[in-house]
């Protein structure tokens, strides 16, 4: 950093609202997609986890073993297949969600109290109706526990897909070092803990909904 | 399918060609730098992480912000953070271990103490009555205990620190990610693919290091609350 070059200069802030906005869209975008993505492919993955167990040690395995991938090897070997697009961001963001979206989809399903099953069951529910009427909204707060864990931490990976061109905000940190300058840097950095913040506390709030009758118990989530 | 031999035959001609394994731009340089960057974080990571996690556990004073610290620390963008600290220090290596070391404390802090305080409360009475003193019961029984989720603390920290490492590059640091910074400002895949096969394979290592030490630390008495994480 150059001397007296202020920490953060506000005026830059102040002159770059708009565009702050185009990025901070496009980084909500890039981080949030894949979460979306993971739960689509966990929720019947892990359901087929929880009723047939043979099927989960090895879709666990796969799942870490892509997960321990570094984002940024990951991203290099799709630009071969996507190019230098969204989709090589959003792709091995997926898959990172999966290592946390699986088990605790499994761990939400194992939650549930055999007496509920027996219940629905001598009800008359039939098998899917079972699942997705009682098993699944019983394991909401679990499955929301993960779901926390991964958006978090893909917000604030999707940064590093800037060495390709697609970072969101990440945009402002290369730009910044190119400068030498640290108040793109700071802003970016922060508007990413915000984002990952704001949006966390969005996943409790619609929790809190979903579960409507663990209210007044203290939910643990 | 095609495309895929012909990026492992990339992989392999850029792998043996004598050029790598020679001076600073060689494997063995990059990986020493690479493993120092990752390691000396990952030292100082567990110290903070282990020494807060168990004290917050044992006691059970402080959970609330040891949750909210842990959980604010994860929002942390590294890149950001690297970049960031590089900006106002200037380029070494003690910028980059302060970035790595607040992206590893969280999960080694979490696991450490979610770790101790799940620990069977019948089990710690019975220490207790037994006459162990605050300390027999922390290392002779806590510890132990939550010995499998401290070890998939450690093991996420690692592998996210070993991965993140890479980042160091990008600011004009060494290690493994230079490989991939040099190429793709190149143009040169070979050497983008080549060095993310290098990096690939050593988290793949680190990981493995981690499952032989949980079969070799855990007592065999909790394998099968070991075999759920």
């Amino acid at each position: 950093m150059s001397d007296g070059e202020p920490l953060v200069r506000w005026a830059w802030i102040g002159d770059h609202v708009g565009e702050l906005a185009h990025y901070t869209g496009v980084h909500l975008r890039l981080g949030l997609l894949p979460v979306l993505f993971g739960l689509i492919i966990s929720v019947p993955l892990g359901m087929l986890c929880h009723r047939y167990r043979w099927v989960y040690p090895p879709t666990l395995t796969a799942a870490n073993v892509l997960y321990s991938i570094p984002s940024l090897a990951l991203f290099m070997i799709f630009v071969r297949y996507t190019g230098l697009t969204e989709r090589t961001v959003m792709i091995p963001l997926t898959l990172y969600t999966l290592s946390v979206l699986i088990p605790n989809v499994v761990d939400g399903l194992a939650s549930v109290p055999d007496p509920v099953r027996q219940a629905a069951t001598a009800m008359g529910f039939s098998s899917v109706r079972r699942v997705v009427q009682v098993e699944l909204p019983i394991a909401v707060p679990v499955v929301v526990a993960g779901v926390r864990v991964a958006a978090v931490s893909s917000i604030s990976l999707v940064a590093v897909g800037q060495l390709i061109g697609q970072g969101g905000l990440g945009y402002y940190i290369t730009r910044g070092l190119q400068l030498d300058f640290p108040t793109p840097i700071i802003t970016a950095t922060v508007l990413i803990m915000l984002l990952a913040l704001v949006t966390d506390a969005l996943l409790v709030l619609t929790q809190r909904l979903l579960t409507p009758w663990a209210r007044g118990k203290g939910a643990k989530a | 399918m095609n495309d895929l031999l012909n990026q492992i035959r990339l992989v392999g001609e850029w792998l043996t060609s004598s050029a790598q394994w020679h001076g600073d731009d060689g494997i063995p340089h990059r990986l020493a730098e690479h493993l120092t960057y990752s390691g000396l974080s990952l030292l100082f990571a567990t110290l903070i992480g282990l020494a807060f996690g168990l004290l917050v556990g044992h006691t059970g004073r402080g959970a609330f912000a040891v949750a909210t610290v842990a959980n604010l620390a994860r929002a942390i963008p590294t890149f950001g953070l690297v970049v960031l600290v590089v900006t106002l220090a200037g380029l070494s290596t003690a910028p980059v271990l302060v970035a790595l070391v607040a992206l590893a404390v969280p999960p080694i802090l979490i696991n450490t103490f979610e770790g101790v305080r799940g620990v069977d409360p019948d089990a710690r009475d019975a220490a207790k009555g037994m006459g162990m003193t605050g300390w027999e019961v922390l290392l002779k029984v806590e510890v132990p205990m939550a010995l499998p989720l401290i070890l998939l603390g450690l093991r996420v920290a690692a592998i996210q620190v070993v991965a993140t490492a890479t980042v160091a590059a990008y600011p004009g640091l060494g290690g493994l990610g230079r490989y991939i910074v040099d190429g793709l400002s190149r143009n040169d895949y070979q050497l983008v693919i080549g060095g993310s096969a290098v990096v690939v394979a050593l988290a793949l290592v680190v990981q493995a290091l981690f499952t032989a030490l949980r079969r070799a630390v855990v007592s065999p008495g909790l394998r099968p609350a070991a075999a759920k994480s």
